[in-house]
């Protein structure tokens, strides 16, 4: 038993080690951008990261959704308690898409915010799924697993539209090919369903 | 013609990334004063040395007999490896570096075009005697796309007036439609088999447009013919439109009494008009058109300008269109 509390102990932080790479890279980037070559990333760096944070934040989506299947596939249940780590993960990278959006795409210009907000229907969807999200996130520890009781498992069935509406706010973006899109649609409606309870067997949380 | 001069920030207007030219041609319709002599601005954009340029003779021979244009701006060129690397041309594939990556394998010559429509002489020509002794000019001007960020851009090309001219449109032939060419077997965007756009790519401009002194039948940039990913080897620029109108790769010109379709007018009305003027005061769906991020900007500075009324065109071009309303057609 101790052996598996120290194992998880470490891999929980190589875990959040792994899921600060896409991360580091990318400052990484933006360090060699404002010091040595311009061009590192191309000629509209904001709108880069805005993507470059959207994409990293799907694709760990796509993890999360992946993580039941995958210890159901192999056995691997000390992945489980990785969980946490894994969904933060997902709210933080949305966090930094929609700061480089706010920030840096749209200067801080309340106004201009707002009307997104109001007028432009891709960006309400996102940040609908960005609220779900940051409930999700906040609500990812011990003490709200004690507090909300039955509650929790519940509220955290929330990914699942919040999956939904992110793939809406892809379809919505994509406006010159689907290719891209399409692909996504099809691993994410393949994690939902690999991801339907069986009969007979009780998911570990 | 006076020189438009927008009203943008002082530090927009410098010469420091134009390259100097060994062939100082000032043209004999005098360049305006103030404006384009300052250090260079008269001078023509000369390509890098290292640029392999691989068109034909005539294409060379007619591009560098280029003058200098009083319609040029003498803002901020845009660097070269972004005019020529940050591309929305989606036969080649839809990321900004694809059309760079994928169009290596276009063949741009020998090239006809194929003229067809409401004129005395229609048939397929070569491009080379289309262009044959038309005046090049080079021409820089502002590249406004729909997706709110703008370039400055040194085109070499003629007049399409001159060119269209030639083949002695009818009186009745009211619009003109231009249309891309369609070779899925070197253009892979046009296999993709999720495509929202239909291909070949079509556009049409209003007679009037077309024979404007500004709409400009490209034919180089940055002093060397265009490259694949600037839709060689001809393409229209259109100034005062958004983008998406300066169609690319020209195969078919078609002359007609009525308003042609348009790609992203069929592929979406409710965002892609016919006229697609550079208009602040009409929003867009999807990006808001008050201001534009004129390219490069840095991490921490989007270089944020308000978008002008025709793309600062509008003193040449507004009185096209007297008593429409540009926000029905738009």
């Amino acid at each position: 038993m101790e052996g598996v509390v120290l194992r998880s102990f470490f891999l929980s932080r190589w875990m959040w080690g792994m899921f600060a790479l896409p991360f580091a890279w990318i400052a990484w980037q933006v360090w060699i951008s404002m010091a040595k070559n311009p061009a590192a990333l191309g000629p509209d760096p904001a709108q880069t990261l805005v993507d470059y944070f959207g994409k990293a934040a799907l694709y760990l989506l796509f993890c999360v959704l992946a993580m039941t299947p995958v210890v159901r596939l192999t056995g691997w249940n000390i992945l489980m308690r990785q969980r946490r780590a894994l969904g933060v993960s997902v709210f933080l990278y949305a966090l930094l898409h929609w700061t480089a959006y706010a920030g840096l795409l749209l200067e801080w210009q309340w106004r201009a915010l707002g009307e997104d907000l109001v007028r432009r229907p891709y960006i309400i969807v996102g940040f609908a799924a960005g609220l779900m999200l940051f409930a999700l996130a906040v609500s990812s520890n011990g003490w709200s697993v004690r507090y909300l009781g039955p509650k929790w498992r519940r509220l955290h069935k929330l990914i699942y539209p919040a999956a939904c509406l992110i793939l809406i706010h892809l379809i919505w973006v994509a406006r010159s090919d689907y290719t891209e899109i399409a692909i996504y649609s099809i691993v994410l409606v393949l994690l939902l369903i690999a991801r339907l309870p069986r009969t007979g067997r009780r998911q570990t949380r | 013609m006076r020189n438009q001069i927008p009203t943008v920030p002082e530090s927009q207007v410098t010469d420091e990334a134009v390259y100097l030219s060994r062939r100082q041609m000032l043209t004999a319709a005098a360049v305006s004063t103030a404006a384009c002599l300052s250090s260079g601005a008269a001078q023509l954009v000369e390509p890098s040395p290292e640029v392999n340029d691989p068109a034909p003779e005539w294409m060379h021979s007619l591009n560098n007999g280029a003058t200098h244009s009083a319609l040029s701006t003498n803002e901020t060129l845009t660097p070269y490896e972004y005019v020529t690397g940050y591309n929305n041309f989606y036969e080649f594939g839809t990321s900004k570096d694809d059309p760079a990556s994928n169009s290596g394998q276009f063949q741009p010559f020998p090239w006809e075009i194929e003229i067809a429509g409401l004129a005395e002489k229609t048939g397929r020509f070569e491009l080379e005697d289309v262009l044959k002794d038309l005046a090049v000019e080079e021409r820089i001007y502002r590249l406004r796309c729909v997706e709110a960020w703008s370039m400055v851009i040194p085109w070499l090309g003629v007049s399409l007036g001159a060119v269209l001219k030639r083949f002695k449109p009818l009186g009745s032939a009211r619009y003109v439609a231009f249309e891309t060419v369609y070779r899925p077997e070197q253009m892979p965007g046009q296999r993709s088999f999720f495509a929202a756009i239909d291909y070949p790519y079509l556009e049409g401009l209003r007679m009037d447009e077309a024979m404007h002194p500004l709409t400009l039948l490209a034919t180089g940039v940055y002093g060397r013919s265009l490259p694949n990913q600037n839709g060689a080897p001809t393409r229209l620029v259109v100034p005062w439109k958004y983008g998406f109108k300066s169609i690319k790769s020209i195969r078919k010109i078609t002359f007609l009494k009525t308003q042609p379709p348009t790609t992203w007018q069929q592929a979406n009305a409710r965002e892609y008009g016919f006229y697609a003027n550079v208009n602040p005061a009409v929003d867009h769906p999807r990006w808001r058109q008050s201001e534009e991020r004129r390219l490069p900007g840095s991490v921490f500075n989007t270089n944020r300008i308000p978008t002008l009324a025709f793309n600062g065109y509008g003193e040449q071009v507004a009185g096209l269109y007297a008593g429409m309303d540009l926000t029905k057609d738009y």
